[in-house]
């Protein structure tokens, strides 16, 4: 037999065990929820982990809910998969207009409608990415490790509090259900996000924002200053206005704030190789898939770089500059119609570009391999 | 001491003869009789007309979704936690048509908040359509030959789902007594003040009045549930500690021989250990130094049928998880043949173990019948199997097995001697 290897002592977990458990050291103070596989485990451990944990008779009354413990100063996480994501959809419209604080963790699995609830997918990027009516950024971090179950979350929270808006963090079902040996102290520290309050001596008007377009925040359960809180259009003050000026521009600024601060949640993996031609782009458990093929191609001798984006919405900027370094760009994802390659090439594509897609099954690196390599 | 003023200077927002400028009258003085400071309260509202009164209170004001206000405004309440703390819930009748889920739920687990239904028995900001509260032959703009139907008894259905307080007013005058009832109890309360529309519903009903119209509906104008008996307090876990215990560590102490991943599919029959006997097999697999990842696939009966689970062990980190064909198959039962024949067609290679009673499927694969469930019985054949594995390939030393079968609590309920190959 051989030595052992130097492994010594690791943990054999799942991801949903340390997405729960980073999300509460960061500072999330509740979960609210609806069971749906393949979100189940999240929804498992948040009631013996999370400070509290409220178990909701379906997806409209967990956003509804959580909505309200966000006015209240209270740090919400929920977790689901595409059916409950499409009833939350109009109440995260709400929590948005509110500028509420809201980590919304989406599991995907095969769709449409009820699909296969046991089966993985990558299929919902352009479900989040329509979700605000009016075109508007709905905050995206993607997890694309085992490692990233942990820091993201964090980020996932941090951006919550930091942008004053539900902030999706997606995932999907091998990510989180998948047990496996993981070293966990490889993980850092967390240290909690920070819930800054208003403290001028007013007047406090909720809606109003300084230079970074963040209005501050102050909830609903204190006596210094009067709160409003609407999902209609409105002004500084929160009066419902129709579409007067001050109104319109603050919808204006519920994109701006987000593009404006977009360098503060932007994460992405970037491994360039000197005189590669192709740059592979995955995320998501595909990602796992591609960081395989990478190691498979330049074992070969073949020259590959891999961009792996964990912010997917808002696009930043950085992934097509990128791109633009590379005559091809291949983009690896578990869906039919390439919804990343969508999102960052429009239906026009480009110039050397291709995918990896599929449904059903797992994306594997042979097929990427293939792909990349191509007739070589 | 002058009162508080709940309400601003400004004119109320609406039309002539609406009962909508009694409520917020009546809300203020109700208020005003409890002492309450503006900002101690949260007012929500839903959406139509009554909701546009947000801008009229000095209160908190918290303005939502169409039918969902009684759900925010639970979340709210639940967010605060603090009796001191008072929210009151606008909704008209046709929210609470839309989110009457949200009622019957906020009541049966009563939390601390105020529902005051603006009953006008029609949807006054979309054209008059008829509510599920619309009574029996009463006409609206879009219903012109009445309604064919009597509407919801609110107070009754509020009292049964379990409300502290429930009340039915007629929107006239002064109620603010009835008012500071439902805002002074603990736990879940609702008024139901009777309105007509002047807009839609006066027009319609040319010559009706509430007071007979309410009776002639047999909604009975009275309390109908008095009881400060529950009211929400939201969960506090005492006991929260790290989710990565010292549980989830496996400690490497044995040796393996494996030079490349190993894909091994184990199906069987849900009830036999399948998923069980797989996690101590990957436990045993880290034990020996080797990477190991487990999924398990069942059907959504979770109790029949097959089980499955797939297992990737290897010398390297493990990064893609899927495993299309298996290295390695065992079938422990007719239920897991079913599932496994798929994957069994797909093995051009690697090692098929099968019970010895079940006809083997095609596969290109090396297929060893094998007495699985004889020795340990069905329920323990999957952890049997993994032992022939075990001893067979020689992978790791059984020894790791052995340990993590010996730690687990299922060595409780049957002697090792009988999974040994």
């Amino acid at each position: 037999m051989q030595p052992k290897t130097e492994l010594n002592t690791t943990s054999f977990l799942d991801g949903s065990r340390l997405i729960t458990e980073a999300c509460v050291q960061a500072g999330a103070d509740v979960f609210i929820g609806y069971p749906i596989t393949p979100a189940n485990l999240l929804y498992l451990y948040a009631g013996s982990r999370y400070p509290s944990m409220l178990a909701a008779p379906d997806e409209i009354t967990t956003l509804q809910w959580m909505s309200g413990f966000a006015a209240a100063g209270r740090l919400p996480v929920t977790a689901t998969s595409f059916p409950g994501y499409s009833l939350m959809a109009e109440s995260i419209n709400m929590a948005f207009m509110m500028e509420l604080p809201m980590v919304i963790i989406l599991v995907q699995r095969l769709g449409p409608a009820t699909g296969t609830a046991t089966c993985g997918a990558q299929g919902d990027l352009s479900v989040i990415q329509g979700t605000l009516s009016g075109g508007f950024s709905l905050p995206t971090l993607c997890i694309s490790s085992v490692r990233d179950c942990w820091q993201l979350s964090v980020e996932a929270i941090r951006a919550a509090v930091r942008l004053r808006s539900p902030v999706v963090l997606l995932t999907s079902k091998e990510m989180v259900m998948t047990v496996l040996n993981f070293d966990t102290a490889q993980l850092g520290a967390i240290r909690p996000v920070e819930k800054p309050r208003y403290e001028g001596d007013g007047p406090y008007r909720p809606y109003a924002a300084g230079e970074d377009l963040v209005p501050p925040f102050l909830p609903v359960n204190q006596n210094r200053f009067q709160v409003r809180l609407t999902a209609s259009t409105h002004d500084t003050h929160g009066i419902l206005q129709s579409t007067a000026k001050e109104a319109l521009n603050n919808t204006r600024r519920l994109q701006a704030k987000l593009e404006k601060n977009l360098a503060e949640y932007s994460f992405w993996e970037l491994e360039e190789e000197k005189g590669a031609e192709v740059l592979l782009i995955s995320y998501d458990v595909t990602a796992q898939a591609a960081r395989e093929a990478v190691r498979e191609l330049r074992g070969k001798g073949r020259k590959v770089s891999l961009l792996v984006p964990k912010t997917l919405l808002p696009v930043p900027p950085v992934y097509l500059e990128v791109a633009a370094r590379y005559p091809r760009v291949v983009i690896a994802e578990e869906n039919l119609s390439g919804q990343l390659r969508t999102l960052l090439f429009g239906a026009a594509g480009r110039k050397g570009l291709s995918g990896v897609n599929g449904m059903g099954k797992m994306i594997s690196p042979e097929e990427i391999v293939q792909e990349v390599a191509g007739d070589e | 001491m002058s009162e508080a003023r709940f309400l601003t200077e400004s004119e109320l927002p609406y039309c002539k003869g609406c009962g909508h400028s009694l409520v917020a009258q009546n809300t203020e003085r109700a208020l005003q009789k409890l002492r309450l400071d503006p900002l101690d309260v949260v007012l929500v509202t839903d959406i139509g007309c009554h909701g546009i009164i947000d801008k009229s209170f000095r209160t908190h004001t918290v303005h939502g979704l169409h039918g969902r206000a009684v759900a925010l405004g639970a979340g709210v309440s639940a967010g605060m936690d603090d009796p001191a703390r008072k929210v009151i819930v606008f909704i008209g009748d046709g929210g609470a048509t839309i989110g009457m889920q949200h009622l019957i739920g906020a009541a049966h687990l009563g939390f601390n908040l105020t529902v005051v239904l603006h009953n006008n028995m029609l949807y006054g900001m979309t054209g008059g359509q008829p509510s599920e509260f619309t009574p029996l032959g009463f006409r609206t703009p879009t219903l012109p030959q009445g309604a064919g139907k009597a509407g919801y008894d609110i107070c009754e259905l509020m009292a049964a789902a379990g409300a502290s307080f429930a009340s039915r007013v007629i929107g006239l005058g002064d109620y603010s007594d009835t008012l500071a009832k439902a805002f002074g109890a603990k736990g879940f309360s609702l008024v139901e003040v009777m309105e007509i529309c002047p807009s839609y519903g006066v027009k319609s009903n040319p010559g009706m009045k509430l007071a007979r119209l309410v009776e002639e509906a047999g909604l009975a104008v009275k309390v109908f549930a008095d009881r400060s008996d529950k009211s929400y307090r939201t969960p506090a876990n005492e006991d929260a500690r790290s989710l990565l215990g010292p549980e989830l560590e496996v400690k490497a102490r044995h040796a393996h021989s494996l030079e490349r991943p190993l894909g091994i599919m184990l199906s069987g029959s849900a009830g036999e250990g399948v998923q069980s006997a797989a996690e101590m097999f990957a436990r045993a697999a880290i034990s020996a130094g080797l990477n190991a990842t487990k999924k398990g696939s069942y059907p959504v009966t979770v109790g029949v049928g097959f089980s499955a689970s797939e297992i990737i062990v290897s010398p390297e980190p493990i990064l893609y998880t899927g495993s299309a064909t298996p290295d390695v198959l065992i079938i422990t039962s007719d239920d897991g043949l079913g599932y496994a024949r798929a994957a069994a067609g797909r093995m051009k290679s690697g090692l098929l173990m099968i019970d010895g009673s079940l006809e083997p499927p095609e596969s290109g694969a090396e297929t060893v019948r094998l007495p699985l469930r004889e020795k340990a019985g069905g329920r323990n054949s999957a952890l049997h199997s993994l032992f022939h594995l075990v001893g067979r390939t020689g992978m790791f030393p059984l020894e790791s097995l052995k340990e993590v079968f010996l730690a687990d609590r299922m060595s409780e309920k049957i002697e090792i001697e009988k999974l040994l190959p």
